[in-house]
């Protein structure tokens, strides 16, 4: 650590959601260690969510309630904060920033987060003779306006808003909701017009109309009414319209004056470059409503929020190299109560795009997606919320679509998983059913700070069992967190510790050429260890350096230390290796006769076919290894685990394939192999598919004329999927070397800890089979050859029986006690 | 090479046959990166080496529902238990993101012969 005086001065201008999420996000990355912190804030409170303007307006929330950062917590965390500062000035030769009533700040980086200002047309009679507002006349962008506006309102009938997008539409719900009659006037044809086509926009329109707003369209307001107060609004096409209050939501503008004066590039924002830095300036950066970034100034908060993340992790060194490159910005809304989700582009860009639509006008609903090379590049969904998770999700990550589109508007009720109707559950519903985690649990984890799914699992462990109810815990947080849900960066790394996605990852692995897990956190992390990351990295680098990998088994899990699963005693399980389930009386005895001699506690037939021998204590595991004098099952590691079969054409009088025979193959073939997550695979001998080959990660399913289809990204665990036919095959060979090259290109390409099904689905099964069948990129003889490195390599690990890499690898307790008791006292 | 991790939580013995400083033999029995369980008079502690050339002793018993830490992953100064992955400080023995209550850690260093000494103590 650095003393005071040896670090440079950070200081932030603007203390909004992006300026104070950016404080908040260097204090969690220990940016102190380097930097003293200090913000200037125009505003006279410490720092809250500005989103819940609305919830204050319409009543629902309590001013007080909505603080993110209180002025307490600038002090806690020893941050200057400079509160009720307007800064004038940025000097950028001598470096200091000017704040109002005589503030000077040298600063040795600078960040700007000004945010925007509502935009005020132009309008006769809109200012009194001081140059303030008339009386009754208001904008909404602040906590001040906002108490402007109730305070108003008390005394008011009829209130008009001018601007028919988001925001001018949660001004009309509060104000509705504070007992005014309430007109919305729009320059445009329709609603929210940036983000809706016109006849989502005409049905969202007669929703809310339902609930009692009228509206008035393409009006341009041309004058304020009224002498001392507001009485109206004049029009240009004549008309006028009565009122006592009007909020003018037309729009925002960048505050960009100050970073202008100082000689800062700008155009519609402060031009910024992936590193948020300003284009002639590399000391000041700029984040926000007030930046512009490729192009794209951004109006909602998630994407500041991955520009705050980005910028600390620069500027702590935590990840030096970090980029913003860009959001793709999907947001869901509830408009007076009627959902509605947005992302993309609204219209079609091409002849080649596909629109997909469905309308149902009695109801107000109204879906619609845009497909671009089998991808979701835009949709509007309003008056279903059933259909969003998907959709939303299928856009932000780009996973492919299902060749059935209408899966994805009317997903199936199979499906459709749990209801994702959270908000009518009662507190003590129970979402997460592997730790038992109320939807009261996540709910307080959320008050308690966690604004993204994995803070939330990460602090109630809720969806970290069998990950199946995490669409309802994102349903939980979302409603919880009153549209402050943060995409956690580190969901995309490859593994938490190291803040890089896999083939980020891969690429440094290669270039540093780091072979053992402890290279890979001193080269990669600074030296930092962290637990939860080292299994993980072990079966990267297997998979990539093979027998040139620096195997260290501290970093494994215990079940991969000693080859075999730990019990909820502390016991172990043996599963010897059962080649397609087909054993001999020899194998039956052996076993037998090793259950016996060792006590195990149970002998199983395990849902795999084959026989699990539990409750053995980690001494006798080489022992029990030897007497049985099988290889290992791997029931224990993620690898290849287990080909089912059937009988098949051996016995079965419907066989029309091999499957014992193939099934045994495959098993030799592919057995002990790394990957991402378990594989298990499956061969029945006809359609009648008794060995339940569809729902394996990989199957094969014999079909009459000697051929095989072969299956992938099937599931039957804690999710249910058919797999998918990525080919037909005619041999034996043929089938085998097809498996292999999926299974290569899995481990090669999938996330730790993504099966197969997840895998399959992400990537899409045109995709694949284009790459793996039609050799669309190239690469199948490599794939084929690495595969066949892979399993020319492979070892049974429980020749470490004879052979222990250390004396202790099966001791629990080490016997040399040189002086039991040696009390030295 | 003498490396003490912080002071122990004040706890009772149980059995006072494991009072006292004790020499539980070369740090080499534990693979590096790894623990090992010991048992001294009545009582169970888990002893662990880092990559880092520090030691730890902790109970030998997760708080939760009693897995064997001694087969956990250790990762910098953060102990994961085998069976539902809580995480412990090996260190202070605080949890880390669970409300199991904390481990009783020991002092524990290395003499000069590269033998494991730990202290028991108790009121
Ligand atoms: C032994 C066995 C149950 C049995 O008595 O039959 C078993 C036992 C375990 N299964 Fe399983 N699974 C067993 C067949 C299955 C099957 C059926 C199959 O393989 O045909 C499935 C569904 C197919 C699948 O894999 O999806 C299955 C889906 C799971 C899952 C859910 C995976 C998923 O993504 O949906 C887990 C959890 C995980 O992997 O994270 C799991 C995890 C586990 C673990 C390893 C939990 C653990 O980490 O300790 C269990 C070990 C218990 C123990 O104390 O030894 N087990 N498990 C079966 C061993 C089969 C074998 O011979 O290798
Ligand atoms: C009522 C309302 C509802 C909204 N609802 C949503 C929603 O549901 N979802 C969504 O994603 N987004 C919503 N938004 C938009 C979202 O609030 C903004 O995108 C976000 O606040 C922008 O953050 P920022 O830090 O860039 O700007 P701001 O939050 O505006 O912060 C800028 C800060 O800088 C200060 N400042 C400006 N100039 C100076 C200066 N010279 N010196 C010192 N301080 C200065 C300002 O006083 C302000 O505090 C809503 C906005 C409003 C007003
Ligand atoms: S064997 Fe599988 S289903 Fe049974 S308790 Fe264990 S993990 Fe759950
Ligand atoms: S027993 Fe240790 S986490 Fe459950």
């Amino acid at each position: 650590m650095m003393n005071a005086s040896e670090k440079q001065k950070l200081v932030v201008i603007g203390n909004g959601m992006a300026g104070a999420r950016f404080v908040e996000e260097m204090v969690n990355l220990g940016g102190q260690d380097t930097y003293d912190i200090a913000v200037i804030g125009e505003e006279s409170c410490g720092n809250y969510n500005r989103i819940l303007l609305s919830g204050v307006l319409s009543g629902s929330h309590d001013p007080n309630d909505i603080f993110i950062n209180p002025l307490d917590w600038y002090a806690e965390n020893n941050v200057t904060l400079h509160s009720g500062v307007r800064a004038i000035g940025i000097d950028r030769k001598g470096k200091m920033a000017y704040g109002s009533g005589g503030l000077l700040l040298p600063y040795d980086k600078l960040v700007i987060a000004t945010g925007s200002s509502a935009f005020v047309p132009p309008m006769d009679g809109l200012y009194d003779d001081d140059g303030d507002f008339k009386k009754g006349a208001f904008v909404f962008r602040t906590l001040d306006d906002c108490s402007a506006i109730i305070k108003h309102a008390e005394g008011a009938r009829r209130a008009a808003v001018i601007g028919g997008g988001l925001l001018g539409l949660e001004a009309a719900r509060g104000l509705m909701n504070r007992g005014l009659e309430v007109d919305v006037v729009h320059l445009m044809g329709w609603l929210m017009d940036t983000q809706l086509d016109s006849l989502s926009g005409q049905l969202l329109q007669q929703s809310l109309e339902e609930l009692g707003v009228q509206f008035h369209l393409e009006k341009l307001t041309t004058a304020v009414l009224g002498d001392d107060r507001v009485t109206g609004l004049q029009f240009k096409d004549g008309d006028t319209l009565d009122c006592d209050l009007v909020v003018m939501s037309a729009g925002i503008r960048p505050n960009v004056d100050l970073a202008r004066m100082a000689g800062l590039h700008v155009r519609r924002g402060i031009l910024v470059n992936d590193g948020l830095t300003c284009r002639n300036d590399q000391d000041i950066y700029a984040i926000g409503e007030c930046a512009e970034h490729r192009s794209q100034v951004y109006g909602l908060v998630a994407p500041l929020w991955e520009q705050a993340r980005v910028l600390a992790e620069r500027l702590t060194e935590r990840n030096a190299d970090s980029a913003y490159v860009g959001s793709r910005i999907s947001t869901k809304l509830k408009v007076m109560g009627v959902e509605l989700a947005v992302a993309g582009s609204k219209d079609p860009l091409d002849d080649d795009d596909e629109v997909v639509t469905y309308v149902e006008p009695n109801r107000n609903v109204y879906k619609k997606v845009i497909v671009r090379d089998g991808k979701v590049t835009g949709a509007i969904l309003l008056g279903d919320g059933l259909t969003m998770p998907r959709i939303l999700q299928a856009f932000d990550r780009g996973e492919a679509l299902p060749e059935n589109r209408s899966e994805l508007l009317f997903p199936l009720a199979a499906d459709a998983g749990p209801s994702l109707n959270v908000e009518d559950m009662p507190d003590d519903a129970q979402i997460c059913n592997c730790n038992g985690v109320t939807k009261g649990r996540i709910i307080a984890a959320v008050d308690g700070g966690c604004r993204s799914l994995k803070a939330v699992c990460d602090a109630t462990r809720a969806g970290t069992g069998c990950g199946s109810c995490k669409m309802q815990v994102q349903a939980v947080l979302e409603l919880a967190a009153d549209g402050l849900v943060a995409d956690d960066p580190s969901a995309h790394y490859y593994v938490p510790g190291i803040p890089l996605t896999k083939p980020e990852l891969v690429g440094a692995i290669k270039a540093m050429e780091l072979r053992s897990v402890s290279r890979v956190f001193e080269a990669l992390a600074g030296g930092r260890e962290d637990a939860g990351s080292k299994h993980g990295l072990a079966s990267l680098l297997r998979t990539i350096w093979g027998a040139e990998y620096e195997d260290e088994r501290d970093a494994r899990f215990i079940n991969d230390r000693v080859h075999a699963n730990i019990q909820n005693d502390g016991t172990f399980s043996v599963v010897p290796r059962i080649y397609g389930g087909v054993t001999t009386p020899d194998q039956l005895r052996r076993i037998a006769d090793a259950a016996e001699k060792y006590e195990a506690r149970m002998v199983k037939i395990t849902g795999g076919q084959r026989i699990d021998l539990l409750g053995i204590p980690k001494e006798h595991l080489p022992a029990v290894w030897q007497e049985v004098g099988m290889p290992s099952g791997h029931a224990y590691t993620k690898a290849f685990r287990t080909c089912k079969t059937c009988v098949g054409t051996e016995f079965c009088r419907f066989g029309v394939g091999d499957s014992t025979k193939l099934g045994v193959q495959i098993e030799q073939r592919f057995q002990g192999i790394e990957s991402p997550h378990k594989m298990k695979l499956a061969v029945s001998g006809c359609p009648r598919n008794c060995a339940e080959s569809t729902t394996k990660d990989v199957g094969a399913t014999a079909i009459e004329g000697g051929k095989w289809e072969v299956y992938i990204g099937g599931a039957a665990g804690s999710r249910v999927r058919k797999g998918d036919v990525l080919c037909v095959t005619d041999t034996h060979d043929e089938t085998l070397l097809i498996m292999g090259r999926f299974m290569q290109y899995y481990r090669e390409n999938a996330r730790y800890l993504e099966r197969t099904y997840d895998f399959v689905e992400r990537t899409g099964i045109e995709r694949l089979r284009q790459i793996l069948v039609e050799d669309g990129e190239g690469i199948c003889d490599r794939l084929d050859q690495d595969m066949q490195a892979a399993v020319d390599a492979y070892q049974d690990p429980w020749l470490e029986a004879g052979d222990p890499v250390h004396p202790n690898q099966f001791v629990t307790t080490p016997a040399e006690l040189t002086a039991p008791a040696a009390a030295a006292r | 090479m003498v490396l003490i991790t912080k002071a122990p939580d004040v706890f009772a013995v149980s059995d006072m046959s494991s009072y006292g400083t004790h020499i539980l033999g070369s740090a080499a029995q534990i693979p590096i990166g790894e623990g090992r369980r010991f048992e001294i008079g009545g009582m169970a502690i888990a002893v662990f080496r880092s990559r880092q050339g520090r030691v730890y002793a902790t109970q030998a018993e997760c708080p939760h529902r009693a897995g064997p830490l001694a087969d956990g992953l250790l990762g910098g100064e953060a102990l994961v238990c085998p069976l539902h992955n809580f995480r412990f400080d090996v260190g202070t023995g605080e949890p880390l993101g669970n409300d199991c209550p904390a481990l009783r850690t020991y002092p524990v260093s290395v003499n000069e012969a590269g033998e494991i000494l730990v202290a028991i103590s108790g009121s």
